[in-house]
Order: C-alpha cells, then sequence, then structure tokens
C-alpha cells in the first residue's frame, strides 16, 4: 500500500515536470519567460513531490504510536507495567498478523479486531489526506505557472533545502551514534566504577557473568580494568608504526624525489594496492603466515614464543599501514615548490641534501599528519588483532607473547550470548567511547597539522 | 676578457628543439642581459650555464659551453662545484622555509666553506651586506626567509647566492616579480655586483636591459638573433627583427 502510493507521488512529479516544462513553451508564444521551462517543469515536480513526501513520512512515523495509544486505553486500568504493556500490544499486533500461537482471550481477541480497524481507517485517511494535499499543492503551483510568477528563485530554495536536509541526516546520525555509546558507557559506568575501569590492570569480563539476579559487586570490581587493554592497543599500535614510518617514509621519499615518472607510475598504485587488501586476508596472513613463523625463529633461538604474538599482528598491520604513510607522504613532498628544490640544486645541493634539508623539514607537517591518521587506523584496526594475537587480555610488554586490544575485546564481547543491561555487554560500549575519544583525539591533531602546512604555501 | 664561451648549442625538450646553433661569448665582470619575447628560449639557455636542465627528465644539450677553458657540457663535470661557482637567481623568489641567517648560511654549509661559528657569522654578515638587506635583516636573523617582503626575499636570494662566492650569477628574470621600488634596488645591486663577478641576466623589460647590461643578446624562436654591445644593440641593431622588437612591433 505504502509502496503503491509512494510510487504514484513520485510517477505523478515526473509528469508534472513534463506537464510544467510544455505549460513553458505555451506560455512562451505570448510572452517573456521568466526562467528557462526546465524551471517551470522543476517547480511543479516539487510541488506536487514534497508536501505529499513530507507528510507521508511524518504520518509514518507518528500513526503506530497513535495505534498503539489507542489500543493500550483498553488496559489502563489493570495496572500493568511498561514491559507487560509492551508485551500485550506485541500479541495484539500478533493476533492481527495471524501469527500469534498463544492463548486467546476475549480481550484479546476485541483488541486485535480494534487494531485491524484503526489500521484500516488510518490507512484510508492516510490516502484521503494525500491526495488531497496533492490537488491542492498542484492546483497551488498551476496557477503560478499560468500566471508565469518567477520561476528560477522558488526552485532555487527548495534545492537548498534539499541539500540541507541531506547534511542535516547525516550530520543527526553521527550525533546519533556518539549519543547512543554514551549512554550505554554511561549506564555502565553505574555498574562499574569509572575509575576501576580506567585504572583497573585485570580485564576478565566473563566471570560476572550470572544466569539471573545481579552479579556479585566484589567481582564486578575486578573484571573491567581496561589498562591491559589500553596497553594492548598502544603496543601493537607500537610494533606497527615501527614497522610502517621506516618503511613507507623511505619509499615516500624514493617515490617523489628519486623514481622517474615511469617508475612512480607504476609503483604507487602497487603500493596502495596494499591498502585495498582486506584486513580479513591480512588476518589469516598474520595467523597462518607470520605467527608460527615467528614462533618457529623465536624457538630456534631458544625463546618462549606463543603461536598468537604481538609481535606477529604487530608487524602484519604494519605492513597495512605502509601505504597511507608512503601515499600521504609522497604527496605532501611532491606538493613542496618546485622553485625550492630549484634553489638547492642551484647552491650545488646534491639530491639527498635537497631531500634532508630543505624537502623534509618542509614537508615535515604534512608528514606527521600522515603518521597520526596512519596511528589512529592502527589503534582501531580489529580483525588482524582477533585473528593474529589472541583474545586473553595479558598485561605484558614483550612482542612474543598474546595479547589483546580494545577493538578485538569489543568483538569477544558482541559475540555469542549475551543480554542487554548487562555490565558486560555494556562494557563495549564504555570500551568503544574511549576508543573513539582517542582516534578522534588523533584525528584532530593530525587534521589541524595537515591544515597548518597548507597555509604555509597558499 | 670572456668567460664563458658557448659554441654551436642545442637544446631538446624530448623531440621538440628548443635552442639552435647558439654561441656566444660572455665577458668576465661585465652584464650580459638576453631579451626577446616569451618562449624564445633564453631561460633555457641560461640554465645550461650551470647545467640546471639536468633537472628536467627530458631534456637534451648538445654542443660546448667552456667556462676558463672548462667544458661544462660534460658527464664527467663535477656539478656541485660547478653550482658553487655558478649562482642562480630564480624569477620567483625562493627564500627556503628556514630562518633568514639559516637561509644564507645553506650553501656554505653545504660546500664546507666556513671552519668556524664565527667565520660563518662573518660569511652571513658579508653576503647580507652585500645583498643591501643587511641594515633591514640585522636584527631578526632568526626570523623565517619566507616572512619577509617580495623584493627583501629576492635581495635573501641573491645574498644565499653570493655566499658561496660565485664567479658567475645567473639570473633569470629576477625583478618580474617585484614592484619598482624593489627593481631599482635589485638594478643597483647588479651594478654593484658586477665589479666582482660576471653576470648573465634573463630579462623581459628592455630598459631594464638597456639600464644594467654591457652586453646585450636577443633571442628569437630558439635563435640567437643579434649579440654585441647593449648600446648598439638600442641604438643601431645590424637585424631587422631586433630592430623591430626594440622598438615594440612585436613581442
Amino acid at each position: 500500500m505504502n509502496l503503491i502510493l509512494v510510487t504514484f507521488i513520485i510517477l505523478l512529479a515526473f509528469t508534472s515536470y513534463y506537464f510544467g516544462r510544455k505549460k513553458a513553451l505555451v506560455i512562451q508564444s505570448s510572452q517573456r519567460l521568466t526562467a528557462l521551462p526546465k524551471f517551470y517543469g522543476y517547480y511543479l515536480a516539487a510541488w506536487c513531490a514534497a508536501p505529499a513526501l513530507i507528510i507521508f513520512a511524518l504520518w509514518s512515523v507518528f500513526e503506530p504510536s497513535i495505534v498503539k495509544t489507542f489500543i493500550l486505553q483498553d488496559y489502563t486500568d489493570q495496572n500493568l507495567t511498561k514491559n507487560e504493556l509492551q508485551l500485550i500490544y506485541t500479541k495484539v499486533k500478533a493476533l492481527a498478523a495471524g501469527t500469534y500461537t498463544g492463548n486467546i482471550t476475549n480481550f484479546l481477541d476485541e483488541s486485535a479486531n480494534k487494531y485491524i480497524q484503526l489500521k484500516g481507517i488510518a490507512n484510508s485517511a492516510k490516502v484521503a489526506i494525500i491526495l488531497a494535499i496533492l490537488i491542492f499543492s498542484l492546483s497551488f503551483a498551476y496557477r503560478s505557472v499560468q500566471k508565469n510568477d518567477r520561476m528560477r528563485e522558488p526552485v532555487e530554495i527548495f534545492l537548498k533545502w534539499v541539500l540541507f536536509v541531506a547534511s542535516l541526516g547525516a550530520v543527526l546520525v553521527t550525533i546519533g551514534i556518539v549519543f547512543s555509546l554514551l549512554f550505554e558507557a554511561i549506564r555502565f559506568f553505574q555498574a562499574v566504577k569509572i575509575f576501576d575501569f580506567i585504572f583497573g590492570t585485570h580485564w576478565y569480563p566473563a566471570k560476572t557473568f550470572v544466569r539471573d539476579g545481579q552479579p556479585d559487586p566484589e567481582l564486578m570490581k575486578d573484571a573491567f580494568g581496561a589498562v591491559p587493554l589500553f596497553a594492548g592497543t598502544f603496543f601493537i599500535a607500537f610494533i606497527a608504526m615501527c614497522v610502517a614510518i621506516p618503511i613507507g617514509l623511505l619509499s615516500g621519499i624514493y617515490l617523489s624525489e628519486y623514481a622517474g615518472r615511469g617508475v612512480r607510475k607504476y609503483a604507487k598504485p602497487i603500493i596502495e594496492i596494499l591498502a585495498g587488501i582486506p584486513t580479513v586476508v591480512y588476518g589469516f596472513f598474520a595467523a597462518l603466515t607470520v605467527g608460527p613463523f615467528v614462533k618457529e625463529i623465536g624457538n630456534a633461538m631458544g625463546l618462549e614464543v606463543s603461536a598468537e604474538s604481538a609481535l606477529a599482528a604487530g608487524a602484519v598491520m604494519g605492513v597495512m599501514i605502509i601505504p597511507f604513510i608512503s601515499s600521504l607522504s609522497d604527496d605532501v613532498m611532491t606538493a613542496v615548490p618546485q622553485n625550492l628544490r630549484d634553489g638547492s640544486y642551484a647552491m650545488g645541493a646534491t639530491k639527498s641534501e635537497t631531500v634532508k634539508k630543505i624537502i623534509f623539514p618542509a614537508a615535515l607537517p604534512g608528514i606527521v599528519g600522515s603518521i597520526l591518521l596512519a596511528v589512529s587506523r592502527a589503534v582501531g584496526e580489529t580483525m588482524i588483532v582477533v585473528m593474529a594475537s589472541g583474545l586473553a587480555a595479558n598485561l605484558t610488554m614483550n612482542p612474543l607473547e598474546s595479547t589483546s586490544t580494545i577493538t578485538a575485546q569489543i568483538v569477544v564481547i558482541l559475540i555469542g550470548d549475551q543480554q542487554f543491561g548487562d555490565p558486560k555487554t555494556q562494557s563495549a560500549f564504555a570500551l568503544g567511547i574511549s576508543l573513539f575519544i582517542v582516534t578522534l583525539f588523533l584525528n584532530v591533531i593530525a587534521l589541524s597539522v595537515v591544515k597548518k602546512y597548507r597555509e604555509k604555501y597558499e | 676578457m670572456s668567460k664563458i664561451k658557448v659554441e654551436n648549442v642545442n637544446v631538446y625538450y624530448g623531440s621538440k628543439q628548443a635552442l639552435f646553433d647558439v654561441s656566444i661569448d660572455i665577458a668576465e665582470k661585465e652584464v650580459t642581459a638576453l631579451i626577446g619575447p616569451s618562449g624564445c628560449g633564453k631561460s633555457t639557455f641560461l640554465r645550461c650555464l650551470n647545467r640546471m636542465n639536468d633537472v628536467i627528465e627530458i631534456c637534451r644539450v648538445e654542443g660546448s659551453i667552456k667556462m676558463d677553458n672548462l667544458e661544462l657540457n660534460s658527464r664527467k663535470l663535477d656539478v656541485v662545484r660547478l653550482r658553487e661557482n655558478v649562482g642562480m637567481v630564480f624569477q620567483k623568489p625562493n627564500p627556503f622555509p628556514k630562518t633568514i641567517y639559516e637561509n644564507v648560511a645553506y650553501g656554505p654549509t653545504i660546500h664546507g666553506i666556513a671552519q668556524s661559528k664565527e667565520e660563518m657569522d662573518q660569511i652571513v654578515e658579508t653576503s647580507l651586506k652585500k645583498a643591501a638587506l643587511w641594515n633591514e635583516v640585522k636584527d631578526r636573523l632568526d626570523e623565517i626567509g619566507t616572512g619577509l617582503s617580495g623584493g627583501q626575499q629576492q635581495r635573501l636570494c641573491i645574498a644565499r647566492a653570493i655566499s658561496v662566492s660565485p664567479e658567475v650569477i645567473l639570473m633569470d628574470e629576477p625583478c618580474s616579480a617585484l614592484d619598482p621600488i624593489a627593481t631599482a634596488q635589485i638594478e643597483e645591486l647588479i651594478d654593484d655586483l658586477k665589479k666582482e663577478v660576471t653576470i648573465v641576466i634573463v630579462t623581459h623589460s628592455m630598459s631594464q636591459a638597456a639600464r644594467v647590461s654591457q652586453k646585450t643578446g636577443f633571442f628569437h624562436l630558439g635563435k640567437l638573433i643579434e649579440f654585441g654591445p647593449t648600446d648598439k644593440i638600442f641604438k643601431n641593431p645590424d637585424n631587422q627583427q631586433t630592430q623591430d622588437y626594440i622598438t615594440g612591433r612585436f613581442g
């Protein structure tokens, strides 16, 4: 029903576009047009579609809750809790749809009938109202077209609002995500002290699991210490940066200053392919190839190495990040004006002197920006860690041991059995928002550094 | 006396020829001006004299360029030494994004000229004085060179070029991005410098060529049309094309 209605509105809008344009061509024969004929079409189409669709959207948002209020009115005298009311409403809906399998009481049956009736009224009212609006707005718009009113401005204003609504939507979704993280995290911090979370050194949420009722507060105190996770996250990111920064920077310098045009043309996309490999592929590469390799070498040297090591995960993550650094630093170094290079060469500087003394310092802010972006990528990386570095949150600084990160623990918490409202589940939101704050912080610094760099040359 | 002797130089960018059989004698401690319409090859020619064309991958130079009997257009030439001897000032002022001091000290550091901090200070001061910039910047040597005005930046670039005491300075339209007052200062500076160094200047402004140079060469479409004493070129050129260009009939 809804689909048919929306399709009808849209088809009508298309038709009115052609109709409006045609009308403009007719007007053209007797008087001067106020805009190009297509604006007449846009004007009619916008007036046709926009009011009807807005009303349709509002109706769809509010109709269910209004119907629900009507149904539940009959139950107000029974002193039911909110959850029980919700359950009854679900039953009524299921009964109305014919998918209910429990006991049918008379009362429920009555409600279901009422529900069907209300829905029917609502639907016909919706169709009637929308048709009325279509007729009204179309006739209003058509009269303006007939009078040859100014067409360009209303269309431009309409487009401005369409664009505004689109960007508003994106912003609202972002805010919504942040707030849902925040609220769940706050609920978590009502069960677990924020101090215990930030400074606790023991992460073992599974032990708080209790089948019914509330878990023991003493257990809670010692189960959600995030220090091992933060330590593990930054430790693995550090190993990754130890791999990625030298290789990325040196290859960036090669690409921008030394490589001939032919080499650069092919080498750069090939390096950038590294960034396009799905992280899960890196993950099994780390788990199946690099991990055992590290273990073998370590064992040969008489070291105790676990099969899942921070070193393997960090090293593979580093490889994944190389293109971020090499490609971005290549870009910022290439952007250093040629006349600075000329000035340096003309003084008799060699290529390496020019790179070291002129290009690199001039591009340094951009390079720092690219490194910070790479760090925030490393901190947020999940799959490689889950697959290659294990899930046990050890507090260790030994790269040969297994350790875990914030992201990997979020995965552990949210797969398998869980119930909402449980501190264990909510801890994922607390971890999520901590991670969000860390990466946001890194990104803000990185972007401001990059921006500063831009101002210097423009 | 001839400082640089150029014979039958041809320059190609890929398959396109930019200079055709250019031969010219550049006299020592004089200002030689190169004039001509845009794209006539005068900057290309200038860049042959310190091998800056090496930077351009597709550029190929043929012919003989001798400075004090040393062949410049040879694979065996030490380009670093050459550029220490032949400084260059570019069209757009291009100070490094470093302090004023570091800008001037750049060349001496690269070539290991100064033995001590005091000596370096001395070189920086002398160079800035010769470039007529010392009085304006002596109290802010640790400020960034790119923060100076356009004319000051260009004089800083000249100070940078003379810091390694070159024998030749090449100037590629050094005043085209400057206002008339800054231009006058640079021209005055060129006049002073020619007592010690040989200067080759490419310019779009014929009046500038007439004011600062002793010899003038007129380039057109990659060919050196006429070369001779500046007076003669401007008052009584042999070639009709030169005459037309000087009197503003084309270019």
